[in-house]
């Protein structure tokens, strides 16, 4: 029964999701207020039954009814709790379920924060994000239907992919999806400016919270993402640049863009035509994110089961979305006037730099991810795009942007001058040239070139970005009373550039100083490793719920000194026949001792591989301090009150950029 | 005219997924088709077991019949999928199946063929995976069909399905099966 209530509930909230595209349209060209009322009924409609859908499959894993041909290709009886509710989103048909219920979840939010909205805007906004809710839900009802019931019912499911049954995962695609769903209501927001012609300041204070809220999601999502691959994969890396990886990596690029632009437009009045083409940008290639991922057309292993007929579903529908955007972008963008002149040494010159880079950025990661789809298709031979290229091309694009990000802060809005921003970030400067020298040679006791200039980018952002806040703290009486006053959104600026400022260094000293061997170890053996060295105490077998693991002992010892003892595993999945390596970590803020356990010999002796990883944790934790200025950034009291529409554009000066 | 950029971009690049839709992105072609089978000389499973010393069998005696090579094992999920095909298969008996365990115990296998039923002629046991190499195997299972002269005619990457081998493996194999 209960299979069936969500397939209903599917069914009814299309009917809906199609009846809160076309009312408020019309309501807009009639100019009847009641049919552009209807917009936020319909949508919170929509959200209820789309919910209740994603509550019955989530109710179906619960109860293990494999009588529904999706719990049981993905659950077992002996699936723990947690992993039985998170295998709602362990396979295709669910992640599309998941992502439709983001969507009418964002929609929902939408209605809700935006009764202060024009009526004709906040209509048209939610119109928009019905038509692409109409498209996921006939995508899952035709192609993808997660409640399809399978006879005769099985007795035992297949279980959830081991690889998923990680804490990482079980959180990394709804944080994911949140942020590239999230880039819909931007998305929705551009194109209601583009049909009623009014993209003004107001229109981008409006958009900035949604946009921020969703880039923070999707930061958060790809930060876990990189931490489950370097838990859980047992190569030690957080970073592929696999096509999957650089599916949600693109989106990032453009989502940053477009928040920074969307200060210039909402300070400045100008860059508009630029910010409605970054936020269709975005969300096109969240979409095309989707597509890579879902379709199949750039998977080359073994692992997933492709199916063509849903690769040209989106296909066609990203086809109608995006196409319909820019055609209407080509038509109404040119009619899109910029209120004043644009001085390139100013604060809105260094972010349409920051913005080219990004865009840039974006687009080398375009070209390699689909080069090889490219050449394929003009049978012009196999080849596959790997790290070297994305490294050789992306590393010296930030480097750029780097330096910008320090000098964004600032630099005033309209014209800057040279000496007054000198006066401002010699000290910060200085401080980051002396850190750049000594955070080497007093962590690892020796430089590299990449060290050095990390460490020089990345301490000259944390600097810069913080001596903002000083300098706003220092012009009130007391210290105190001077950090209660910096506004929450200048706060979050700060802290996601701080947080940009510790993932250089991470990265800078992790490909620097780590250190990585296979090796063999009989039991009782050792092994050394910098300054490290690790003792291999042999493995026996251990009982998990669902498997079977040998684990592994390793003390590791430093100067003679034990400073951790390490358990890697590795598991097998009786359920699905699947050997899974479960490596093990002590972390550290300076360093990370990683050990995965690799084959078995018949002497007892196993191979194993061992990394140590300088401040590795610096990479994540940026990633996390982005987040949370993210967060402060999105919940900045201007945009909470609710005569802010009418303050609108003239309080230029003492704004911010983030 | 520089606002219509993007779509002119955007229509370039569903194009090129369009088409990039119609090709398998797992269809890697092998450098093998058209040259013998890679030499090797493997011993036999007993199936079901026996105490007997084990036979050996060479490439060379694989010549004669078209034939499927099929690198498998009993611990690999897309083996468990094309297990029932390759059963239906055998007992069509329009070709004959050599099976190579790739990566295997004995044990392991025989418990699991015990259960779903044998679909191989002779199974061959590559324990170390050297014979997988010289094949170019990079992932189990991979199925090669071989003409009467023992050539490679073709290589099918993945479980093997009723649609690969009614379009692409029974014609190639020339009978009117």
């Amino acid at each position: 029964m209960i299979p069936e209530l969500g397939h209903f509930a599917l069914i009814l909230a299309l009917g809906i999701a199609a009846l809160q595209a076309v009312v408020p349209i019309v309501g807009w060209r009639t100019r009847d207020s009641r049919l552009l009322a209807f917009a936020g009924s319909a949508a919170q409609g929509q959200f209820l039954c789309v919910l209740l859908a994603y509550v019955c499959l989530t109710s179906s894993f619960i109860t293990k009814d494999f009588s529904v041909a999706y719990v049981a290709e993905n659950a077992h009886t002996q699936l723990p709790l947690i992993y039985r509710i998170s295998a709602v989103w362990g396979a295709h048909e669910g992640s599309l379920l998941l992502w439709t219920f983001m969507l009418s979840s964002w929609t929902f939010a939408v209605s809700v924060f935006n009764r202060r909205l024009p009526a004709e805007l906040g209509a048209l906004v939610v119109s928009i994000l019905g038509m692409i809710s109409v498209g996921f839900l006939l995508f899952l009802l035709l192609t993808s239907n997660p409640f399809e019931r399978l006879f005769p019912v099985p007795l035992e499911g297949r279980d959830l992919n081991p690889l998923l049954q990680d804490p990482g995962l079980a959180i990394h695609p709804p944080t994911l999806y949140m942020g590239y769903v999230g880039f819909s209501v931007a998305f929705a927001f551009s194109i209601a400016a583009l049909l009623t012609g009014k993209l003004d300041a107001a229109w981008a204070r409006w958009t900035r919270p949604w946009t921020t809220a969703a880039w923070m999601f999707l930061t958060l999502g790809i930060t876990l993402g990189s931490w489950w691959a370097y838990n859980e994969l047992g190569w030690g890396g957080w970073w592929f640049w696999d096509p999957v990886e650089n599916a949600s990596f693109m989106p990032w690029l453009a989502g940053t863009a477009l928040i920074h632009s969307l200060a210039v437009t909402e300070k400045r009045g100008i860059l508009k035509s630029w910010t409605a083409l970054l936020a269709i940008l975005a969300f096109s290639l969240s979409l095309l994110g989707t597509f890579l991922v879902r379709s199949g057309v750039l998977v080359s292993v073994h692992a997933f089961a492709t199916d063509p007929s849903r690769g040209l579903f989106i296909l066609v529908f990203m086809g109608i979305i995006v196409g319909g955007a820019l055609t209407l972008y080509a038509w109404r963008a040119p009619k899109l006037a910029s209120d004043g002149e644009l001085n390139l040494f100013s604060r809105e010159g260094l972010l349409l730099f920051n913005n080219v880079f990004l865009v840039v950025a974006c687009g080398a990661i375009l070209l390699g991810t689909l080069y090889p789809l490219v050449l394929d298709t003009l049978k012009l031979g196999k080849i596959s795009v790997g790290p070297p290229y994305f490294n050789a091309v992306f590393l010296p694009l930030t480097v750029p942007l780097f330096v910008l990000v320090g000098l964004g802060a600032v630099v005033p809005w309209k014209k800057g001058r040279v000496g007054e921003t000198w006066k401002r970030l010699r000290i910060p400067a200085m401080a980051a040239v002396a850190a750049a020298i000594i955070l080497p040679f007093a962590l690892e006791g020796r430089a590299t070139i990449v060290a050095l200039a990390g460490g020089l980018l990345g301490s000259w952002t944390i600097f810069a970005a913080v001596q903002d806040v000083w300098r706003r703290a220092r012009a009130k009486p007391s210290l105190l009373s001077g950090l209660i006053n910096v506004p929450r959104a200048i706060w979050g600026m700060t802290i996601a550039h701080v947080g940009l400022g510790c993932w250089a260094l991470g990265v800078a000293f992790v490909t620097s100083y780590g250190f990585e061997q296979d090796v063999r170890l009989a039991p009782m053996a050792e092994a050394a490793l910098g300054a490290y060295s690790f003792g291999f105490q042999g493995a026996i077998e251990t009982k998990g719920p669902n498997f079977i693991a040998q684990q592994g002992t390793v003390t590791v010892e430093q100067g003679g000194r034990p400073v951790a003892t390490l358990n890697p595993q590795k598991r097998f999945y009786p359920s699905q026949r699947n050997v899974q390596t479960e490596s093990a970590v002590d972390v550290g803020l300076t360093r990370d001792l990683y050990v995965s356990l690799g084959e078995a010999f018949d002497d007892g002796s196993w191979s194993l591989r061992i990394y140590v990883k300088p401040m590795i944790r610096f990479v994540w934790l940026g990633g996390v301090l982005m987040f949370i200025g993210g967060g402060l950034a999105a919940s900045d009291r201007r945009y909470r009150l609710a005569r802010a529409a009418e303050r609108s554009a003239v309080s230029a000066s003492g704004a911010t950029a983030a | 005219m520089r606002f219509a950029i993007p779509l002119i971009v955007l229509a370039g690049l569903i194009a090129v997924f369009f088409f990039g839709l119609q090709h398998d992105p797992r269809e890697l072609p092998s450098p093998l088709i058209g040259k013998s089978a890679p030499a090797f000389e493997l011993p036999i499973v007993p199936f079901p077991a026996s105490d007997a010393p084990p036979l050996r069998l060479t490439a060379s005696e694989l010549k004669g019949k078209p034939l499927l090579v099929n690198f498998f094992a009993s611990w690999c999920a897309g083996c468990q999928v094309e297990h029932p095909f390759l059963m239906q298969l055998a007992q069509t008996g329009t070709v004959e199946l050599v099976g190579i365990d790739y990566k295997d115990a004995d044990a392991d296998l025989r418990a699991w063929l015990g259960q779903k039923g044998n679909p191989y002629a002779p199974i061959l046991a590559d324990l170390e995976g050297k014979v997988g190499i010289d094949w170019g195997v990079y992932g189990v299972p991979e199925t090669f069909v071989l003409n009467a002269d023992g050539v490679i005619v073709y290589k099918h990457i993945g479980p093997m399905t009723a649609e690969a081998w009614k379009t692409k493996i029974r014609p190639l194999l020339g009978a009117g099966a």
